[in-house]
């Protein structure tokens, strides 16, 4: 069966290409299943291949062929194959089965149906690529492909110049990260002499101590480009712009898959960042950093897609905290979870979008709790695994990055807080989604209830959204074993009751009532502060101001080209010498032959002066 | 060559003279046939220099080279009495300083 793990990513690619090239000519029924069938047909050989595995857990290695072969540079194309590969190859198959079935009837009246599907296979498979690549130059290739395809999905609709603006924006800033990360292959390799991750880790370890400048350089330039992929801190502008891609592609690439590759590279590298505990600092203090500016700025969205986007910006920030503090199994768990909850949330707000004319803003849906119940009950699980409730799949995993952030030496119980504060901000503004959108009066009727292709995949990742936490990933053998301590029970507690009291909190506040905080919004500090955090924190602004602009401005100087001016001098010149001789071209004949009589006195004076003796 | 004496600078300085009149009026004048005849007078100072040269030094070479020039002018009063005639037949006029279509 692992002989075969080559199919995987290849039956989804040979679907796109198939798509790309018939795809106008396919009846839609046969582009569904195409689309369709070859992602759930690789999810049913994942499937197979995890069952086989997790019988026999033995880490495989394919090398199909080399790819390049310079030198001693000879990276292969070959699978690397051990349980966090068989976690991240199940979200991807699994997940983004459902949610191309899902996009069946969310994309049913589009008219580029067969590209929208030969994009997201594409995807699909080069997300494979990116997760089961045995070394840094195939991970690199599947991290660009998600790349050009989350551009791609971004601008589908590109008749719309701001879609397209979008989606250049994601591309533009995730290609700052890219280089820092081209830049620490480089790095890798020169050090290193080889981009093979387990042999890299197993060389560097031996090359180098804890605490030596150049790995934590290039783990430092690895997280650039985690960052940049992962939309943390400082690189996290483009998601929220990248939601103007069809909302089933946000669910796949901006909240299951694509975004948590940063987390995946972090982790499959996690031997080299634990060479580098700075690095690993970095990634902890990014992490709880960005969590809380994106809990902040969720707060105060109204567009229920940008809501999802800052949430998931936020709870990746728990991915990188959990990296940061040593806890591999737990960023990875919680990594899994968020895949299966976002996904679910954002199909729901796919589905509510849909039917409710693409209506985004949540202040004018209201009362859909009777009218679109599948949604409803989608949406209620989903924030509860979201808010991190208690037996929900996220109580589980954000559980345990709090319990190991608070074990962490030095700022430990600092970290343990501030994901705190970020675990209230997130069940407040999942519940306010919740209670603003499906309870109250209903301000917009829907036109049609989900039918079972949108039903299906929301109640079977309600399903995975409740369970996800009783899975038990089979990572034991790829990171390293934590400490097994348990903190003392008062912080279990604290972290339990804190989501429920921010529920609380949001029921409080937008359900009943009760608790009028609008003296506290319309106070000036409370206006000025919503207002900020509303706008991203400025970061947008501050981007446009410090970079955008400059960029603009510095363009529209070198638009005229100030080095061909030269050019253009030495052009100038030259005419008007032309101008002034073709004057002198009067066509008359007696003008020549004074010219000429006059050139011929000139030139005999000069010759009589030079040798007199000629007389 | 007794009592015919003439020094060769004065037949020079006719010969100049003659070159210079015929300049001029190459260049004041506008009439095609006075700007042809004007050159005759010029070539003609020049095959003067060159017959008197030969005189003063008794070589036969300055003869050979008028009788030269006589053949050029000879042929030059062909194609500019040619040119003259399609001058007329174009711009229905003789002043040259009409027929200038290819000024710059």
């Amino acid at each position: 069966m692992r002989e075969l793990i080559w199919l995987i990513p290849l039956i989804p690619l040979l679907s796109s290409v198939t798509l790309m090239l018939a795809g106008s000519r396919l009846p839609r029924l046969l582009i569904g299943i195409t689309g369709v069938g070859s992602v759930g047909l690789a999810a049913l050989l994942t499937l197979a291949t995890g069952l086989d595995f997790l019988a026999n857990p033995e880490i495989f290695q394919l090398t199909l062929w080399t790819w390049i072969q310079v030198g001693s540079f000879a990276p292969g194309v070959a699978f690397y194959f051990d349980g966090l590969t068989l976690v991240m190859m199940s979200v991807i198959t699994g997940v983004g089965f459902l949610i191309h079935l899902f996009s069946t009837e969310f994309m049913e009246q589009d008219e580029s149906y067969a590209r929208y599907f030969a994009y997201l296979n594409m995807f699909v498979a080069a997300m494979l690529v990116l997760v089961m690549a045995d070394n840094l130059l195939l991970l690199y290739l599947g991290w660009e492909g998600v790349g050009v395809c989350s551009y791609l999905l971004v601008g589908f609709w590109y008749q719309n110049s701001a879609n397209g603006q979008a989606a250049r924006k994601a591309f533009i800033v995730t290609r700052i990260g890219d280089t820092a990360m081209a830049l620490g292959l480089f790095l890798l390799f020169t050090e290193l002499g080889t981009l093979d991750i387990q042999a890299m880790v197993g060389i560097a370890n031996e090359t180098w101590q804890v605490g030596d400048n150049i790995p934590l350089i290039a783990c430092l330039l690895l997280l650039a480009g985690a960052v940049g992929k992962s939309a943390q801190l400082p690189l996290h502008t483009w998601l929220p712009d990248a939601m103007a891609g069809p909302t089933p592609v946000s669910a796949l690439i901006h909240a299951a898959t694509m975004v948590t590759a940063g987390v995946y590279l972090i982790a499959r590298t996690h031997g080299l960042f634990l060479l580098a505990p700075e690095a690993m600092m970095a990634v902890a203090v990014i992490g709880i950093a960005t969590t809380l500016m994106a809990a902040f700025t969720a707060l105060m969205q109204s567009d229920i897609k940008r809501i999802l986007a800052y949430s998931t910006i936020s709870q990746i920030g728990y991915m990188f905290l959990a990296l940061g503090v040593g806890a591999w199994t737990a960023g990875i768990f919680h990594l899994m979870t968020h895949a299966f909850f976002k996904a679910l949330l954002f199909l729901g707000s796919g589905a509510i979008i849909h039917c409710l004319h693409h209506e985004h803003n949540i202040f004018k849906m209201g009362g859909l709790r009777t009218r679109m119940p599948v949604t409803f009950w989608s949406f209620m699980i989903g924030s509860a695994a979201l808010a991190a409730l208690p037996m929900t799949s996220g109580f589980f995993s954000k559980d345990q990055i709090l319990l190991q952030a608070y074990q962490m030496p030095g700022m430990g119980p600092w970290l343990w807080l501030a994901g705190l504060l970020g675990a209230l901000l997130t069940a407040i503004y999942s519940f306010r989604l919740v209670f603003v959108v499906f309870f109250g009066g209903a301000k917009t009727e829907p036109d049609k209830d989900t039918g079972w292709r949108m039903a299906l995949p929301l109640t079977v990742l309600c399903g995975l959204s409740l369970i996800g936490g009783y899975f038990i990933i089979p990572v034991q053998d790829v990171f390293p074993v934590g400490s097994g301590d348990h903190p003392a029970h008062w912080v279990e507690y604290v972290s339990i009751s804190v989501p429920l009291f921010g529920v609380l909190l949001a029921y409080l506040i937008f359900h009943t009532g009760q608790l009028r905080v609008d003296s506290l919004v319309n106070s000036r500090i409370g206006k000025t502060l919503g207002q900020f955090w509303l706008s991203g924190w400025g970061i947008d602004w501050l981007y446009d101001r410090l970079f955008v602009r400059p960029y603009y401005a510095l363009s529209g100087m070198l638009k005229s080209e100030p080095v061909d001016a030269i050019y253009g001098l030495i052009v100038a010149i030259n005419q008007t010498f032309n101008h002034w001789l073709s004057v002198t071209q009067t066509g008359r004949m007696r003008w020549y032959i004074v010219s000429m009589v006059f050139g011929l006195v000139v030139l005999l004076t000069l010759a009589l002066q030079i040798s007199p003796e000629v007389l | 060559m007794d009592g015919l004496n003439i020094p060769l600078n004065h037949i020079l300085l006719v010969s100049s003279l003659l070159f210079a009149i015929g300049m001029m009026g190459l260049m004041i004048r506008r009439n095609i046939i006075f700007i042809l005849m004007s050159l005759e007078v010029m070539l003609n100072s020049a095959a003067l220099a060159f017959v008197a040269a030969g005189a003063h030094w008794g070589q036969p070479d300055g003869q050979i080279v008028f009788m030269l020039i006589l053949t050029v002018a000879a042929a030059e009063v062909a194609v500019g009495l040619g040119l003259v005639l399609q001058v007329q037949k174009r711009f229905k006029t003789l002043d040259m300083d009409h027929a200038n279509r290819m000024r710059g």
